[in-house]
């Protein structure tokens, strides 16, 4: 129990020092998290878009999959990515392996399936409302697309941020991938998990706070986005 | 007279329409002509709506045709409002000009057209609120500029004034008789009686997807020349 206190007290320090390992840590995994956030975005909104607004044979299908691919484990999802990127594998020669690229790329594949069905969820309603008044006025589905995206934007955001809590969260990928290396790959999640193997308990705890603000801070964010959401569209 | 650019008058030839098994509309042969508004009139349940979108396109006839005259594109010079407003996740001046947008109008056309549309219908001191935000009424007249930026040779409304209160009722017909003064054809579906006797040019009672009469409305209200419709007149409940 006396541990666990003087522990918390050297974590709460080394949050209030702005220890420099520990926010090299922090700053890599927001680098890491956010990239992976903007590319799956890039992907995975416009797909989900479309997705609400094409009717094609097979679809029911394309939406199962991506649902299941929803809940693909993060580590399944790290061994794939290995495989990828393993010197022996078809993208090896990118030398990406062990590198935050890597981390990047692992993420992207993990959040990008969420990104996207959710999308699909959330704009399919919105086509359901504009679809005969777009039709009106001769707009093909395809030119629906952005005018969905652009019209969902508030419940995009949090759409958003759950791919990048989804991300910043997860551990089993970043770690096959990253391999966790000190002061280049190490990110908090996985930083947490080595500290506390080793039994370093005040850096794993420090991170872990700083880990929990920042989802609190993301939660937070997507509350007053649906506020403004609710303001705006009514 | 015809302008070169437009697409009346409008035919249909046999029009019929079934959803699920169910006959909607049958053997519709209607000539709709320029000037002043055709009002569809008819109990729920009539067929009104469908031929609406039938006319506009936004249905595929299940048998016969709707035919429009002239050379010019008949889906370019048609805009549609519906019972209820649908209305973007933007400001009333974005909505306006959205649909220019998409007709490749330029950035300067898009944003004058659009405010004196909004002029017409009152709404200028609105521009930039954001449009859902507006009353019921409002949204109707938003809703009716978008589609007067449009400059449609023909405007179909489907019971624009269904959920509105008198007030609001009023200002929108007073749009409706501005935009048919200037030459907009207007196609209107409306269960209000008064509405009608007040808007028409001609009438079209539609009772059970069928076409029972197509007059001016002038003749169509002193003496109707179906059973069907002069009880319909008389506020009896026909269906």
């Amino acid at each position: 129990m006396n541990d666990l206190a003087s522990a918390f007290t050297t974590a709460v320090s080394l949050v209030g020092t702005a220890d420099p390992a520990v926010m090299r840590i922090v700053v890599l995994s927001l680098q890491v998290s956010l990239s992976a956030t903007l590319i799956a975005a890039l992907i995975g909104l416009p797909l989900g878009a479309l997705l609400a607004v094409a009717r094609f044979r097979g679809r029911g299908v394309v939406l199962a999959m991506l649902n299941a691919l929803m809940g693909l484990p993060p580590v399944l999802c790290g061994l794939l990515v290995y495989l990828l990127l393993s010197r022996s594998g078809p993208l090896g020669a990118l030398g990406l392996l062990f590198t935050p690229g890597a981390m990047v790329i692992a993420q992207t594949v993990l959040i990008t399936p969420i990104l996207a069905a959710l999308a699909r969820q959330v704009l399919e309603g919105l086509w359901e409302e504009y679809a005969e008044q777009l039709r009106s006025f001769g707009a093909s589905p395809a030119r629906a697309v952005p005018t969905l995206l652009w019209d969902g934007r508030f419940a995009l955001l949090t759409v958003l941020l759950a791919g990048f809590g989804r991300a910043s969260a997860e551990v089993g990928a970043v770690m096959i991938v990253g391999g966790n290396i000190d002061g280049f790959t190490r990110v908090m999640t996985t930083a947490i998990a080595l500290e506390t193997s080793k039994g370093d308990l005040p850096i794993a705890l420090a991170l872990g706070m700083i880990l929990m603000a920042i989802v609190l801070a993301v939660n937070a964010t997507a509350q007053a986005l649906r506020d403004t959401a609710q303001r705006w569209a009514g | 007279m015809r302008a070169p650019d437009g697409i009346l008058p409008l035919t249909t030839a046999g029009l019929g329409f079934s959803a699920n098994g169910c006959e909607i509309l049958r053997a519709v042969n209607l000539r709709v002509e320029e000037g002043p508004p055709t009002i569809i009139i008819g109990p729920n349940g009539a067929g009104k709506s469908v031929l609406l979108r039938l006319l506009h396109g936004l249905l595929a006839p299940g048998t016969g045709q709707v035919l429009w005259s002239g050379i010019a594109d008949p889906a370019e010079r048609q805009a549609m409002v519906f019972q209820r407003p649908v209305l973007l996740r933007r400001s009333v001046l974005a909505n306006v000009a959205y649909p220019l947008s998409l007709r490749g109008v330029g950035r300067a056309e898009q944003q004058a057209r659009a405010h004196a549309a909004l002029d017409l219908v009152g709404l200028t001191a609105l521009a930039k609120r954001p449009a859902r935000r507006l009353s019921g009424g409002e949204q109707q007249r938003l809703a009716l500029a978008r589609a007067a930026a449009l400059r449609p040779a023909v405007l179909f409304l489907d019971e624009p004034c269904a959920s509105l209160d008198p007030a609001a009722t009023r200002a929108v017909e007073q749009v409706v008789a501005r935009l048919a003064a200037s030459g907009t054809k207007i196609i209107m579906t409306t269960h209000d009686l008064g509405q009608a006797r007040r808007l028409a040019g001609d009438v079209v009672f539609l009772h059970r997807g069928q076409v029972l009469e197509h007059r001016p409305a002038d003749d169509f209200f002193t003496g109707p020349a179906t059973g069907q419709a002069s009880a319909f007149l008389r506020g009896e409940l026909v269906w």
